[in-house]
């Protein structure tokens, strides 16, 4: 194919999913641009946020990956009522994940700032955010995810093309959103 | 993969990975956070970064999963000329000429809705677009590098490429940010 059709056709493709990524990503930057409070309070906050964030892709997007192929191969049924026995497995291995790597973006990015002698908040705000925020985006994710992959199943969509553009249109918001709560509950509990 | 999924075996092949990513993100966290003041003394700029994050890691995914499609399908040459090569290239500035100006306007308008005018209109559209165009050319060049040593390395690049090319692109798209910022505020 010539330049221009190759060029064209990625354009098109691309756009449609792009600009809804985007048009949600200004959401979350409305409630990330409301914590000038919170970032203040708890130095070290903004440290993990990218890290949070990341995480919360990767393993919400491969939540539902997994879920598309296991729908596909026909191993699992796109029950919402009584999951089945790998949709446990799946939903509590992302589960384990998300909640673990938040613990440790926590406990990495306080132990980085504090060894470059940045300052920062106690190991314990952090901890809270990081958790706070692990177990709701998770949980909150986990039900956008299958509620999505199996209803669109159901009704013929492709679960591979929507998995993905889900996580990355309300993964941010549900990931900031959730690390506030977290700050303020850090906070108000006056662990800062 | 496995048809038996179990919590352990999910877990083994994926939490590595994850950790990799995260101190590679805590590294982009700790840049961002060196710049706290002028974010948090202009909100505005704070609003653009998860939209300068994401669009920056989705143009690298998109590029570095169709530059592996297309190698795996052998149409993908690893030289500047090659069609496949360019034109996803092009059409990678395209997307990042569209994108980033219209987050920072989105931005812009959300945060005047809110009643605040710190920064006007031109500004952080500029920022959004430079950052953005710069990253395009970053991008550019991380997927295609990484889809060449992948091959290189023979690894899968749909294993290895596109966590690697949206990681740093994340990283990188705050680097580049900040110092659109620096330069313009």
């Amino acid at each position: 194919m010539p330049i221009r059709a190759v060029a064209e056709e990625a354009y098109r493709e691309a756009l449609g999913i792009l600009v809804l990524s985007a048009a949600a990503s200004v959401f979350s930057g409305l409630v990330l641009g409301g914590m000038e409070h919170e970032l203040t309070v708890v130095p070290g906050l903004l440290t993990v946020v990218p890290a949070l964030l990341a995480t919360r892709g990767s393993v919400y997007g491969s939540l539902g990956a997994r879920l598309a192929t296991g729908l596909h191969q026909g191993l699992v049924d796109p029950e919402l009522s009584v999951p089945d026995r790998r949709v446990r497995s799946a939903v509590a291995a992302a589960m384990l994940n998300g909640v673990v790597i938040s613990a440790v973006a926590a406990v990495a990015g306080y132990a980085i700032r504090e060894a470059l002698g940045l300052a920062v908040a106690p190991l314990a705000a952090l901890l809270i955010v990081a958790l706070v925020a692990g177990v709701l985006s998770g949980a909150g994710l986990t039900l956008v995810v299958i509620v999505t992959v199996f209803v669109g199943f159901r009704r013929g969509l492709n679960p591979d093309a929507l998995a993905g553009p889900v996580v990355t249109t309300t993964g941010d918001v549900i990931g900031i959103a959730t690390m506030l709560a977290g700050a303020r509950l850090a906070i108000a509990a006056g662990v800062v | 993969m496995p048809e038996e999924w179990s919590v352990r075996g999910i877990v083994a092949a994926t939490f590595p990975l994850l950790a990799v990513l995260t101190v590679v993100e805590l590294w982009g966290g700790l840049v961002l956070d060196g710049s706290r003041a002028v974010l948090t003394q202009y909100p505005t700029l704070l609003t653009l970064v998860p939209g300068i994050i994401a669009v920056a890691g989705n143009l690298g995914s998109v590029l570095a999963s169709r530059l592996s499609t297309a190698f795996h399908l052998g149409t993908l040459a690893f030289a500047p000329t090659d069609d496949e090569l360019a034109g996803n290239a092009a059409a990678t500035l395209a997307l990042a000429a569209t994108l980033f100006p219209a987050v920072g306007a989105g931005a812009w308008v959300a945060r005047y809705a809110l009643g605040d005018v710190a920064l006007g209109l031109g500004t952080v559209v500029f920022i959004a677009a430079a950052s953005g165009l710069l990253l395009a050319v970053v991008a550019v060049a991380i997927a295609a590098s990484a889809t060449y040593a992948a091959f290189q390395l023979q690894l899968d690049p749909d294993d290895v490429v596109v966590p690697v090319v949206t990681t740093t692109c994340d990283v990188l798209g705050v680097v580049v940010f900040l110092l659109v910022v620096g330069a313009t505020v």
